[in-house]
């Protein structure tokens, strides 16, 4: 009735496990008790879960990216203290914890902290810069936020029910192959990315279309924000690059569930193809999440500066290069492999040439700073820590490239430590400097100064004491994933690397007080303007938060802006619906059922999931109109508000 | 003058590190003395150009901060040809000499080459082959000129040239001896090749750089590289004792067990690690499969 689940998928007998997965019960349970004792419910899911507007979805993609980067980081903190504790001795963490731990940490990071986190803040900017009032395809927006919420659901689950993967984030067969991995983590794995994977490749297409096809009357390309620029380049990545992920998943799967050899070490499998394929979609994924980062920098230096961007040509075009150089470096993954010299030294040499382009854009990014007026709030302190730290990041990168170093470097701490700095010092950064930005246009008030700037020294300084260690630990010979170690020398590093890790989680706690603080003192910060910083793209001149049509009248980016009012029409909005959520709900279950061989259920799951597309198709009206009148209603409130506010600022 | 100035800098600073033991800055044979140069060389050329952009960038942000009356306001200065050649062309130019030390440095120490460059062509001897297997989680080092192997200990001579082909009976690993230098991939069902040397005796940790399951933490060897006497010694000590390697003591081995004392075989069936290679001996079945006691464990 229940395939392979049954109450031993329980952890009742051991105490880490249980306690972590109760909590985590315990907290789920009671904000669902507070939302419905306190009658949210229903605002919940007719304002937020129906929702198809980019902003409210780009809001959820965000939330769920920082609660999920809570749970990632309570992983890293186990595997840091795991490995101070465990210098000649077990540590308290057994290996087949230990190992579900690392695992759980890298996937929940890149696919539910990283990828959720920059796709969050593309979806609410990118109309918005567009000057446009909704993406392509709304409902499919929708849609791919639910899956990937799906995804991590699964993987949240895998922590109370069964178990997690135990062969690192990339799952390498033949470890990965039923042989070595009998248990359901794996499956865990795969069913929660493939899941996810395809919300992310709609949510790519989505936006890709959004950014061709829909701009405001004179946004030509080369007037669009360099934000826009490389977010469409990280978004034709997703196009290009996530097939790659599900397909070579899938495969994964088929030896799994049907007897497949693929990539088995037997019946004339190859892993080695896995490795390649999943490096072919594994090296541009790096560029989807940082070049977004860079977007956001990019913004955020010229606004502080009040200046326009240095050399925009220039960035757009080593943007440009990023995307396509990204598809040709994937073997640097793997010098090890044995190659030889021909193959490795142009995979080396194409990886180097990557780091022209950036470093076209950090002297940008300088140039831009030069001559300016810089204002130090929180974003710009992100982007400042963010320009040191990725400097050394990209150096160790370019040194990693070089295929003699690599021999003594690869899967070594060091290169862990090279892989931190750029995605914490590059995409981590970049998505808080983000988040602190355009807070203020998602909400209507700024967040707290002053805690920001603090978690950000907390965040810098703890990356720094948890990171330099695990270079040195590199050099020292220690590879990663030890679950447990004998050498002296390693120890007071690794020491040294957990009270680095205790900054960070300072840091963190002080990103939940802010939060808090700003939300209790937001009649204090209010941003009635529209635009707390004086931006200069299009998002900054809607109101803060922007109406459900963002724009009253399309702006025309060729000349200035009228000072009269305009000529106010009825603008139809799309319906919002549960079909995402729906969906996303029959696909968690389909998931589940596989991957504990429920096979009744995944034909519930299957056919609900289609019954929900044939109810959509169906559908008879997919828009509201807002008449006329209201539209003036709202726009007019909004230019009142606003022009008290810029004549008591000038006054 | 700068960069050079700049270089010993950077090796004195990594070199106070190797004395505390950064075992890859000290390696003890030729493959790692020459990436260590690498290592170095590269990123001496990178700091050359990484230690001025950071001394800019805090420079001017700190001198350009909005609270400054003596900085000038450029708001306009948005583009500048010359600016916008110079930040193309140094990286670029970086990139190009870095490309050239990656490109033949790659194929002077491809693994797969043979250690012809380490001694004149008069002083050469025959390397000492060694066929290596990762197994759960253990290693096999099968001699094949001698005819014995060894598990969990490496033992060669010093300053004799080695040609290790390496495969698993199991999932993927890396054979990695810091102090040697280069890894290499052991992968089921091919032998990948790697060419080391150690200069001089003495004994030194090597490990698995591959996670490949629950006892990986505990997949360590030791290589021990000695005097050709003594080794020769060694070789004749390990004739005399333990078992023979054959197909059936070879299908034990396949069993995942963890912490493995070193000990030696004293004679090895012909042909073994080929056979292990074209996989006429099956890999490892992995975990035993009993039932689940709880979670999915086994």
């Amino acid at each position: 009735m229940f395939g392979k689940l049954t109450w031993s998928a329980i952890p009742f007998d051991q105490p880490i496990p249980l306690a972590s997965s109760l909590v985590v019960g315990l907290i789920m349970g009671a904000v669902l008790a507070w939302v419905f004792v306190k009658g949210y419910a229903p605002y919940l899911w007719r304002e937020w879960i129906t929702s198809v507007d980019h902003k409210r979805i780009g809001v959820m993609y965000c939330i769920l990216a920082l609660v999920m980067l809570i749970r990632g980081f309570i992983d890293a903190l186990m595997m840091r203290s795991q490995q101070a504790l465990a210098f000649h001795g077990p540590g308290y963490l057994p290996p087949e914890h230990y190992d579900q731990i690392f695992s759980a940490h890298g996937t929940i990071m890149i696919f539910f902290v990283a990828m959720p986190f920059v796709i969050g803040l593309m979806n609410f900017v990118i109309p918005l810069q567009l000057g446009v009032r909704d993406v392509a395809f709304p409902t499919l927006n929708s849609v791919s936020f639910w899956l990937t919420a799906s995804g991590s659901f699964l993987v949240t689950i895998s922590l109370v029910v069964g178990e997690f993967a135990r062969t690192g984030w990339l799952a390498y067969p033949p470890l990965s192959e039923l042989t070595y991995s009998p248990g359901v983590g794996v499956d865990y794995y795969l069913w929660a990315l493939e899941i996810s994977g395809i919300g992310t490749l709609m949510a790519g297409i989505n936006m890709a279309t959004t950014i061709l096809k829909l701009r405001a009357p004179g946004l030509t390309y080369m007037r669009m924000p360099v934000f826009c620029w490389t977010s469409l380049a990280s978004n034709l990545l997703i196009v290009a690059a996530f097939p790659i992920l599900t397909a070579v998943l899938a495969m994964l799967l088929l030896d799994r569930y049907c007897d497949f050899h693929f990539f088995t070490t037997t019946a004339g499998g190859n892993p080695m193809m896995f490795v390649n394929l999943i490096w072919a979609w594994g090296h541009p994924e790096v560029y989807i999440l940082i070049l977004p980062a860079f977007g956001v920098f990019s913004e955020v230096i010229a606004t502080f500066s009040g200046k326009p961007l240095f050399g925009y040509r220039s960035m757009v075009a080593a943007t440009m290069v990023i995307c396509i150089l990204s598809f040709t470096v994937w073997l640097h993954h793997f010098f090890t492999m044995g190659a030889g010299g021909d193959v490795n030294a142009v995979f080396g040499i194409l990886s180097m040439v990557i780091a022209v382009p950036t470093g076209v854009k950090i002297f940008n990014w300088l140039f831009t700073m030069y001559g300016g007026r810089i204002r130090y709030t929180a974003p710009m302190c992100w982007s400042v820590g963010f320009i040191i730290t990725f400097m050394i990041g990209g150096m160790t990168g370019v040194l990693l490239a070089v295929p003699p170093a690599d021999f003594v470097l690869h899967n070594s701490l060091f290169l862990v430590a090279h892989f931190h700095n750029v995605i914490i010092g590059g995409v981590l950064f970049g998505a808080f400097a983000g988040y602190t930005y355009w807070f203020p246009k998602a909400f209507g008030f700024t967040l707290d100064e002053r805690l920001g700037k603090a978690a950000f020294w907390f965040w810098f300084v703890g990356f720094w004491v948890t990171f330099v260690p695990l270079y040195m630990l590199g050099l020292m010979g220690m590879t990663r994933r030890m679950q447990h170690y004998d050498r002296p020398e390693w120890y007071p590093w690794t020491l040294v690397s957990m009270a680095g890790a205790l900054l960070i989680l300072t840091g963190i706690v002080l990103q939940v007080v802010q939060l808090v603080v700003s939300i209790r003192t937001r009649d204090k910060r209010r941003d009635v303007t529209g635009d707390p910083w004086d931006g200069r793209s299009l998002e900054w001149s809607t109101p803060s938060p922007p109406p459900v049509f963002n724009f009253a009248v399309y702006p025309d980016v060729s000349g200035k802006q009228p000072e009269t009012e305009p000529q106010y029409a009825a603008i139809d909005v799309p319906r919002n619906t549960p079909t995402g959520f729906v969906a996303a709900f029959f696909a968690t279950v389909t998931g589940f059922s596989l991957i504990w061989h429920i096979w009744w259920l995944v034909i519930v799951g299957l056919v609900g999931a289609y019954a929900t597309f044939v109810v959509f198709a169906w559908r008879d009206e997919s828009e509201t109109e807002v008449p006329a009148d209201e539209v003036a209603r709202i726009d007019r409130a909004n230019r009142q508000a606003r022009s008290v506010a810029l004549r008591g600022h000038a006054a | 003058m700068h960069s050079a100035l700049l270089r010993s800098l950077v090796v004195l600073a990594l070199l106070s590190l190797s004395g505390c033991g950064a075992t890859v800055l000290s390696p003890i044979g030729p493959v790692g003395a020459a990436e260590r140069t690498i290592l170095l060389d590269a990123l001496a050329i990178m700091l050359a150009i990484v230690v001025p952009t950071m001394i800019a960038t805090l420079a001017f942000a700190w001198w350009y901060r909005a609270g400054n009356t003596r900085a000038r306001y450029l708001p306009n200065f948005e583009y500048s040809g010359q600016l916008e050649l110079l930040v193309w062309s140094v990286p670029a130019l970086v990139v190009l000499f870095l490309g050239g030390i990656a490109w033949i440095s790659s194929h002077d120490l491809d693994p797969a080459a043979p250690l012809t460059w380490t001694a004149p062509a008069d002083k050469r001897v025959a390397p000492v082959e060694v066929e290596v297997v990762s197994l759960d989680w253990k290693w096999l080092f099968i001699y094949p000129q001698k005819q014995v192997a060894s598990i969990n200990r490496l033992v060669v001579p010093a300053g004799v040239p080695l040609h290790l082909r390496v495969t698993s009976a199991t999932v993927m690993n890396v054979f990695f001896v810091p102090r040697l230098g280069s890894e290499i991939y052991s992968m089921s069902g091919m032998a990948t090749q790697i060419n080391l040397q150690a200069d001089r005796p003495g004994i030194f940790p090597g490990l698995s750089a591959n996670f490949s399951g629950d006892g990986f933490s505990d997949m360590h060897f030791s290589l021990e590289a000695m005097d050709s006497e003594q080794f020769d010694a060694w070789v004749a000590r390990a004739k005399t004792t333990g078992e023979v390697l054959d197909d059936t003591a070879y299908r034990g081995l396949l069993r995942q067990t963890a912490n493995v004392q070193p000990y030696t075989y004293r004679q090895v069936a012909a042909g073994l690690f080929d056979r292990i290679v074209s996989l006429h001996l099956p890999p490892g079945d992995g975990p035993p499969a009993t039932p689940a006691p709880s979670a999915g464990e086994h």
